[in-house]
């Protein structure tokens, strides 16, 4: 099976707004920096473009018909991917595997504040008939969620608190992120109860942004790039989209994206092999049950992990350390693709004042948030 | 080139219609369960789903491939939604290829399904929300108003008449009598299109296809396994596919030239020198009966201006040199947006198989070329098929 590396990275935001550019804007920014850092032209090299997107979020129809113009692929093969940032990364990289390309780039990006309603939005991606005539608020379903797997493992809201306090404080270190912050866990614990257990500190915010990234096959990818981030392997799998029959406790659909992942990467230690994790945090229980359910723990161990420091920048398995979604912003679909970004940057020694010692191997996981389970993973390493 | 052959192996398609009672859950399960049973498949055997769905708008529901992915067969398998469109449906097949063919599957499981009923009053009111918001959007366009305008200049560079155009609507409304899942197939003439109701200048009633409700659904499979399954694997020799620039303003709509690229690519992974000789039967996408000859000369399979000549002759009918829409197309068949183009490709399928019944086209065609397209009369996307 061929090589294929990540090349070429670029990113614009993370802000909570911006006002100042349209979302092509965001799109053109980010597609600019990453073609010039893995040294292509889109319309000369590049074969193939992914872009990443849900209709609704974007507030227009066939949203794909908007892509081309600002990413250099005007007249090219051009695709819509609506799964996650790494749902879409995925697909650029099985298409340099099958060998009819050797250059795919891959677009993902949020204009989160343009949505004047985003928990209605949200809503909508509720089964019709039997949950939203129930009329909540979705976030419930986090709730529901957390409440179930802090019964099963034994995890305290105080350690879930505290994964807010560190991923927050680790996008202080992160000059892109949108929500670094010194909280203590008082002030995450006494946070407005949104829905039991669920705490609003320990939602992440929404935040715009754009993230491109270019994938090559083996040789092209050691001509382009000093340092080629590679692909090990990649896992992805949904679990039913109905709230009755799901099973609340496990994030099977992570448990099986990284079984499918650590089989190709021929990772059989997750815990020993992986040096840093970049993982849905969406809410911050996931952090901890995504920890488990990836193998990166035990099942109810991730709470101890984070209590003790552990998963901190000089722990024994950073988590997060660009600061998740909880620091560095929600980026809607495109979240998975910030947590790639920040174990590329990671791997190169490209993370400033985050930066972490002897990484060779990292995890990124995204999950497409409330009310699905779906997930996808990757594991690269120089 | 060393890549790793792929075959269709089994298809399967629910009857389209205007209203299904059906959710569209079920109308993909439907579809998937009959894909695999014509290859005698279980959905253990899949290996991973691709699915392929146009605008959540019209079920209003959000994140739209979530919610159908269990009805796919995707529960606990790796899934993906792709979205080009009206060119899905034929992309979803592209999409399945790159699964198997990248080595990480032998099989994949690609499902279509579209149920445009549940947007009221009327599913092109969901059209409205494609359009740039800025721009274009106060004018309350639709799709008939836009496809208007690319067939008005299509007619106008190359002098055609209403009935130059007419005949592709007679032709596969015709075809798809023979077609067990036709929802609008009838025996017309192209005085009856002509006298048609004028919806926007120069579309008329008959000249388009109806909304629907319908699935479609195929099943992939790596060489080694597909040569296990069947004695007849039609093997997907080529693939392509092109997106042309949001300001469709901005281009001259006469040719559609993303459709040229697509065809290209395809062509070139295929190995085909010369189209009109090497493709034997076209499914091109036909949402409005012009489409079909637009489509057409963009495949390279007609001089510019010249496939209204080719239908006129009879080149394109069930027994011509180079039948077009031997299923009766969206125009007969139905088009529910992404099912209609995965319909396409099943009936490429059948066809090379000898499995058309009544809508075989003789002469045991070898090579068979399925398009759709979509966007802002933008994407097209091609899949060639063989034995």
């Amino acid at each position: 099976m061929r090589n294929v590396a990540i090349v070429g990275v670029g990113y614009s935001g993370f802000r909570s707004i911006t006002p100042d550019m349209s979302y092509k804007e965001l799109m053109y920014e980010a597609a600019a920096k990453a073609y010039e850092d893995a040294g292509v032209d889109p319309r000369r090299d590049v074969e193939s473009f992914v872009s990443v997107a849900e209709d609704f979020n974007e507030g227009t129809s066939i949203f794909d018909e908007y892509v081309p113009d600002q990413i250099g692929a005007v007249l090219k093969p051009v695709h819509t991917i609506s799964g996650e940032g790494i749902h879409g990364l995925i697909a650029a990289y099985m298409q340099v595997l099958t060998g009819a390309m050797d250059i795919v780039m891959v677009e993902a990006h949020s204009k989160a504040s343009n949505i004047l309603n985003l928990s209605d939005v949200v809503a909508y991606a509720m089964d019709p008939i039997y949950n939203r005539p129930l009329g909540a608020n979705p976030l419930f379903i986090a709730g529901m969620e957390m409440n179930r797997y802090l019964y099963e493992t034994g995890t305290t809201e105080e350690q879930c608190a505290q994964v807010v306090v560190k991923n927050r404080g680790n996008s202080f270190l992160n000059p892109s992120a949108a929500y670094g912050a010194s909280l203590s866990m008082d002030a995450v614990m006494n946070s407005e109860l949104i829905s039991y257990p669920l705490k609003r500190l320990e939602i992440s915010s929404h935040a715009d942004g754009a993230i491109v990234m270019v994938l090559a096959s083996g040789d092209v990818a050691e001509e382009l790039a000093d340092l080629p981030i590679w692909i090990g392997g990649v896992g992805w799998c949904n679990d039913t989209p109905s709230l009755e029959t799901r099973d609340w406790e496990g994030a099977i659909y992570a448990r099986k994206s990284a079984e499918m992942a650590y089989r190709m990467a021929g990772i059989r230690n997750p815990r020993m092999e992986i040096d840093l994790a970049e993982i849905d945090d969406t809410f911050a229980y996931k952090e901890l049950q995504h920890m488990e359910a990836l193998g990166l723990c035990r099942e109810g161990e991730a709470g101890f992990l984070v209590e003790e420091g552990a998963t901190e920048l000089d722990g024994e398995l950073p988590v997060n350390p660009s600061g998740g979604s909880l620091g560095v912003g929600h980026l809607l679909d495109a979240s998975g693709l910030a947590r790639v970004l920040e174990i590329v940057l990671q791997l190169r020694g490209e993370a400033g004042r985050r930066q972490l010692m002897d990484v060779e191997t990292g995890l990124a996981f995204g999950w497409r948030s409330i009310p699905t389970t779906s997930g996808a993973a990757v594991v690269l390493s120089i | 080139m060393g890549m790793r052959k792929v075959a269709v192996v089994g298809a399967g398609m629910t009857k389209f219609m205007r209203r299904a009672q059906e959710t569209g859950r079920e109308l993909a399960h439907y579809a998937s369960k009959m894909a695999l049973d014509s290859s005698e498949m279980t959905l253990d055997d899949m290996d991973c789903v691709a699915l392929g769905t146009a605008p959540d708008a019209f079920d209003g529901v959000h994140m739209k491939g979530e919610y159908l992915s269990d009805g796919a067969g995707a529960w606990r398998k790796p899934y993906m939604r792709s979205y080009v469109g009206g060119g899905t449906g034929v992309f979803a097949a592209i999409q399945g290829w790159y699964h198997v063919a990248s080595g990480l599957f032998d099989t994949c499981l690609v499902v279509c399904e579209e149920k445009m009923s549940s947007c009221r009053p009327h599913p092109q009111g969901a059209f409205l929300t494609i359009f740039d918001h800025t721009t274009e959007r106060p004018l309350k366009p639709n799709l008939v108003w836009i496809f208007a305008l690319e067939m008005n200049r299509y007619m106008t560079v190359h002098g055609l008449e209403k009935k130059d155009i007419a005949r592709v609507a007679v032709k596969n409304k015709r075809n798809a009598l023979d077609h067990p899942c036709a929802q609008v197939a009838a025996d017309i003439t192209v005085e009856d299109v002509l006298n048609s109701e004028v919806l926007a200048w120069p579309v008329q009633r008959l000249d388009i296809s109806p909304t629907s409700d319908g699935a479609v659904a195929v099943v992939l499979a790596a060489e080694h396994v597909a040569k296990r399954i069947t004695d007849k694997p039609v093997w997907i020799r080529g693939v392509g596919w092109s997106l042309d620039s949001s300001y469709w303003t901005n281009r001259d709509l006469y040719y559609p030239k993303y459709v040229e690229y697509a065809a290209r690519m395809a062509y070139d992974m295929a190995g085909i020198k010369e189209p009109r000789k090497e493709i034997h039967i076209v499914e091109p996408y036909d949402p409005f009966d012009y489409k079909e000859l637009h489509h057409l000369e963009g495949l390279l399979l007609a001089d510019k201006g010249q496939a209204p000549r080719l239908t006129a002759e009879g080149v394109t009918a069930r027994d011509g040199n180079m039948p077009v829409c031997p299923s009766g197309g969206l125009l007969g068949v139905g088009n529910p947006i992404a099912a209609a183009g995965l319909m396409k490709v099943s009936e490429i399928f059948w066809q090379l198989r000898g499995e058309a019944g009544k809508r075989q086209v003789p002469g045991k065609p070898r090579t068979g070329l399925a398009q759709a397209w979509g966007d802002l009369m933008q994407v097209g996307c091609v899949v060639i098929l063989g034995i």
